[in-house]
């Protein structure tokens, strides 16, 4: 079972790296928007992606490619992510090419889910929240990254 | 040494200004993480732009106080290295940021006793006074390395089918 995880820098990688204890048994992927973030899972394959938001539809598509690649490269199994727009465009292609994809909202998203968020729970196969007052039939709540 | 970061996004003038006065007033030893973007000219804090995962950590260790914008990463690493922290949310009306969702997790954060919030930058220079007067390291709320147990077994279910 091979696991791509995928999510913008800052504080979206930082609380996918606090999931690491759930990719013990898989082989595992790790994919972010700069090249330097590498150093923080040492002995593990990185992918370096160009970042992309609502505002930089010019970087959205060249993130697009960029994931599309690695995933027609590497065909994980599944594709899991914690945002933000890279995070979602990398579900889109696991989508297209019937990978089993996960979204887990960022904690920041305490009042509603993210916009981001929401599109996923029409694209990924689960959603989470890490918030309990957030979770609903579409949306789960097991916890949260802080532990 | 205080160390200001304000995150891997936008450039967050108000908190810099600050602490670059702060800094003058107090006398203070301040390194600071400031935007490319930012056209701010820093005069009392040494200042740096981004900076590697690798100095980021060195710097967040060695200081004694971490002031912050009210982003999850710089959040999360104060509670696992039990730092203390003060952060200042940044406001979807003055420009610095997409949204106001700094200032709802901040309040969130608060009530849960994991976070030192300053709503101004009035409460922004007092509780970097009271942090001055009196060090009670006791009360810096601390967490583990890894996500709930349960977050991460569910997660575990999901991708061993």
């Amino acid at each position: 079972m091979k696991v791509l995880a995928v999510s913008s820098i800052g504080g979206h990688w930082i609380q996918l790296l606090r999931l690491m204890p759930a990719f013990e048994d898989v082989t595992v992927e790790f994919m972010s928007t700069k090249q330097s973030f590498s150093t923080m899972v040492d002995g593990k394959k990185f992918y370096s992606i160009p970042d992309g938001n609502r505002w930089n539809k010019y970087g959205l598509v060249k993130c697009f490619f960029a994931i599309l690649k690695v995933v027609e490269t590497s065909k994980p199994d599944i594709i899991i992510t914690t945002g933000a727009a890279p995070g979602l465009i990398a579900l889109f292609i696991g989508k297209l090419f019937s990978i089993k994809t996960i979204w887990v909202d960022s904690i920041a998203n305490c009042e509603q889910i993210s916009m981001s968020g929401k599109i996923a729970t029409k694209v990924a196969d689960v959603v989470y929240t890490q918030w309990g007052h957030l979770e609903d039939n579409k949306v789960k709540f097991f916890g949260n990254v802080l532990g | 040494m205080i160390f200001v970061t304000i995150g891997t996004q936008e450039p967050f003038d108000r908190l810099i200004e600050a602490m670059d006065q702060i800094a003058l007033k107090f006398g203070l030893d301040i390194v600071a993480q400031v935007s490319t973007r930012s056209k701010l000219q820093v005069k009392n804090m040494k200042s740096l732009d981004f900076i590697s995962p690798t100095d980021f950590e060195k710097l967040f260790n060695e200081a004694e106080l971490i002031v912050a914008h009210a982003g999850m990463g710089t959040i999360i690493s104060a509670l696992v290295n039990q730092k203390d922290l003060i952060v200042l949310a940044r406001e979807k009306k003055l420009m610095e940021h997409r949204s106001d969702h700094q200032i709802a997790t901040a309040k969130h954060l608060e009530a849960l006793g994991l976070l030192n919030v300053a709503r101004n930058i009035e409460e922004l220079e007092m509780k970097i006074l009271n942090f001055i007067n009196n060090r009670d390291k006791s009360n810096i709320p601390i967490i583990g390395n890894y996500a709930s147990s349960s977050l991460i077994d569910s997660i575990r279910k999901d991708i061993s089918i």
